[in-house]
């Protein structure tokens, strides 16, 4: 959200010369219980501020499509990632996914289970690549969510994605989200807590040691 | 965790495979009074007697005795695509008490650990605050001290037992859990300190690390119990739990608890970090997910006798365990031999904390019977620790988080202890 925020800091350096203005913040200053930390400077909060929210506030400058995409995503992203989004040995799918959050193998990828584009360019931007953090540019940045969010079907290849729209791009899953946590659940239907003969299943029906998926103790 | 979904359908192949290897149970050998040398026994003059032993500062910073050596934290390899991003486990099967030793305390990291001079160190203030600041460490060991013990549990603790008995052991079922004390400020100083605006609702807690990991956390949670900790059990933190700084968001998932922290942003509404919507979310049955499931509901496990801690005779046993609630105390725990049918209630030992692990005991005779002992945890505000059907018939099978369920250990005729699924 640094846009808004150096507007804001920007009109207050501007006027901290007049004097009504001086007085209330020696005003603020006096309200601080402990005195302690300094004065964070525009500079320093625009570095550091890098978040992008769903309503697209923080969204730096920039712009994005899938056909610029597909030569960065294959550079920075698909050793990992695979060409496609499919993923490489155990690391997370990007790609597809469509309809299958409700079988008993629901796959969670960027198009099927993200319900925000701005995550996509949060998440890149500060996490991505694995190893490299905070080193894409922010058109590269835009550039791949473009090429993910193309290869999930969400927009056409020409389509630029960039800071005035990365917070209004529907995603499929979008109302697949339920909030307030309804918890506490599985209580007791009775209220009771039972404490002799209680009706519960006691067959075994497996055993961890026959999985056989424990590792081995190395001493 | 980063690979669940991949991670459980290899589990789901693995029970669709049926009865693999059997006999491959985890060995976990510590020297018992069976291996002792009779030379040093009575009426013998033990070997250590006579010299002299190691001086002061053999060992600047103590270490455990080189017999304890098979104490320490383990991942599960195959769980995660690296080492920077997973996870590792607290051996709870070897410890007493509830305070968890800082070197034990198992790690969870999103992009590695990174080694941070507190020279360095800066948190960052922003968003609807009358005064953005920066804060050195000097700064925050000058606010006001707090110092209180909590559980920190990774929301995907047991995940892999939502749909069977998948990992033989205590420390891999339940490990994913540590106790602390914590020293450093409370959130609601620096608050007042930046002069949060009435219209700021959300924090946006950042970390300095290369995952840049960030959640958002409820303006209420945040001034109610909230702070930053600069130490753990009377020390600095440890590198591997966010020296020089983390996040303490008591009785919620671990996620939140962010680590290297750098930045707290006030705002009007939740940013969607993909931690808080792409993962920690929990799917349901019918396609649709619950988000924002902070808070962790009351769990216990026994910690002997465990996969990990066969019994070694017949006759007189002390049962151990352990048992927390992200809701507040923990009033009872309850233990059966029998499966569930019935229970019986164990001694707990205090100090009983507020969302802190609380040791329980109960003293049992073995006759060398099969035995199937579960335990149940009851919190302060009567919510009781339900069974793997009880959750499940909430909600599903998809679910990876928040199983708090009660697991069963298999006794043997042999004393060997086995994870295993009723039904």
């Amino acid at each position: 959200m640094s846009g808004l925020a150096n507007i804001m800091k920007g009109g207050l350096a501007a006027l901290v010369i007049s004097a009504p203005l001086f007085a209330a913040s020696f005003a603020q200053a006096e309200q601080r219980p402990f005195g302690l930390g300094q004065i964070a400077t525009i500079d320093e909060v625009a570095g550091w501020d890098i978040d992008v929210r769903p309503d697209g506030l923080g969204a730096p400058k920039g712009t994005g499509n899938a056909v610029d995409g597909e030569e960065v995503y294959a550079e920075r992203c698909a050793a990992c990632h695979g060409d496609f989004g499919e993923a490489v040995d155990n690391w997370p799918i990007l790609v597809g996914g469509a309809g299958t959050l409700k079988s008993d193998d629901p796959v969670k990828t960027t198009g099927s289970y993200w319900p925000y584009s701005s995550t996509l360019y949060d998440y890149i931007y500060r996490a991505m690549p694995f190893g490299e953090a905070q080193s894409l540019t922010h058109d590269e940045t835009y550039q791949i969510v473009a090429y993910l969010l193309y290869m999930n079907d969400i927009i056409d290849d020409d389509f630029e994605v960039s800071q005035d729209n990365i917070g209004t791009i529907v995603m499929p899953n979008r109302d697949g989200f339920m909030f307030p946590d309804p918890r506490p659940d599985a209580q007791p239907v009775s209220g009771m807590v039972c404490m002799k003969d209680c009706d519960v299943p006691t067959q075994i029906i497996g055993k961890a040691r026959d999985i056989d998926v424990t590792p081995e103790d190395e001493s | 965790m980063e690979k669940e979904n991949k991670s459980l359908s290899i589990s789901r192949r693995s029970l669709l495979g049926g009865a693999a290897a059997l006999g491959t149970a985890t060995a976990f050998k510590t020297a018992g009074a069976a291996d002792a040398n009779p030379d040093n026994l009575p009426p013998n003059v033990p070997e250590w007697t006579p010299y002299l032993g190691a001086g002061v500062d053999a060992n600047p910073y103590g270490m455990p005795s080189e017999h304890e050596a098979h104490v320490v934290r383990r991942n599960v390899e195959w769980l995660t695509a690296s080492t920077e991003s997973s996870v590792n486990f607290t051996p709870l099967h070897e410890l007493d008490g509830f305070v968890t030793p800082n070197g034990l305390c198992f790690e969870r990291h999103h992009g590695g650990v990174p080694d941070i001079n507190p020279a360095d160190y800066r948190l960052m203030i922003n968003g609807l605050v009358d005064r953005e600041l920066i804060f050195t460490l000097d700064d925050l060991r000058r606010f006001p001290q707090t110092n209180r013990f909590y559980f920190l549990e990774c929301a995907a603790n047991g995940g892999m037992e939502w749909k069977g008995a998948q990992l033989n052991g205590c420390q891999f079922t339940f490990g994913m859990v540590h106790n602390v004390q914590y020293s450093g400020v409370r959130l609601s100083d620096i608050c007042r300190e930046v002069g949060v605006k009435p219209s700021a609702k959300w924090v946006l807690a950042e970390g300095s690390d290369s995952a840049g990991m960030n959640r958002s956390i409820p303006m209420e949670k945040i001034l109610d119990d909230c702070m930053i900790a600069y130490a753990m059990n009377g020390e600095a933190l440890r590198a591997e739990q966010g020296y020089p700084a983390r996040l303490v968001v008591p009785g919620w998932e671990g996620n939140m608890w962010v680590k290297w922290i750098r930045r707290l942003e006030f705002g009007d509404m939740p940013y969607m970090a993909r931690e808080e919507t792409s993962k920690y979310t929990d799917l349901m049955e019918d396609g649709k997910a619950r988000m924002f499931t902070w808070v962790m509901d009351a769990k216990s496990v026994v910690t002997s006798p465990s996969p990990e801690k066969s019994i070694l005779g017949k006759g007189t046993q002390l049962l151990k365990g352990l048992a927390w609630s992200g809701r507040g105390k923990i009033t009872r725990v309850d233990v059966s031999f029998d499966g569930g049918r019935n229970w019986q209630t164990a001694e707990l030992h205090g100090p009983v904390l507020d969302k802190s692990l609380t040791r329980f005991t109960l003293p049992f005779n073995w006759s060398g019977e099969e035995m199937l002992i579960q335990s149940r945890a009851i919190d302060e505000t009567g919510y009781v620790q339900p069974t793997i059907q009880q959750l499940q018939a909430e909600r599903g099978l998809n679910s990876i988080y928040h199983n708090n369920s009660i697991a069963t250990w298999m006794v043997n005729k042999d004393g060997s202890v086995d994870n295993v699924r009723l039904g």
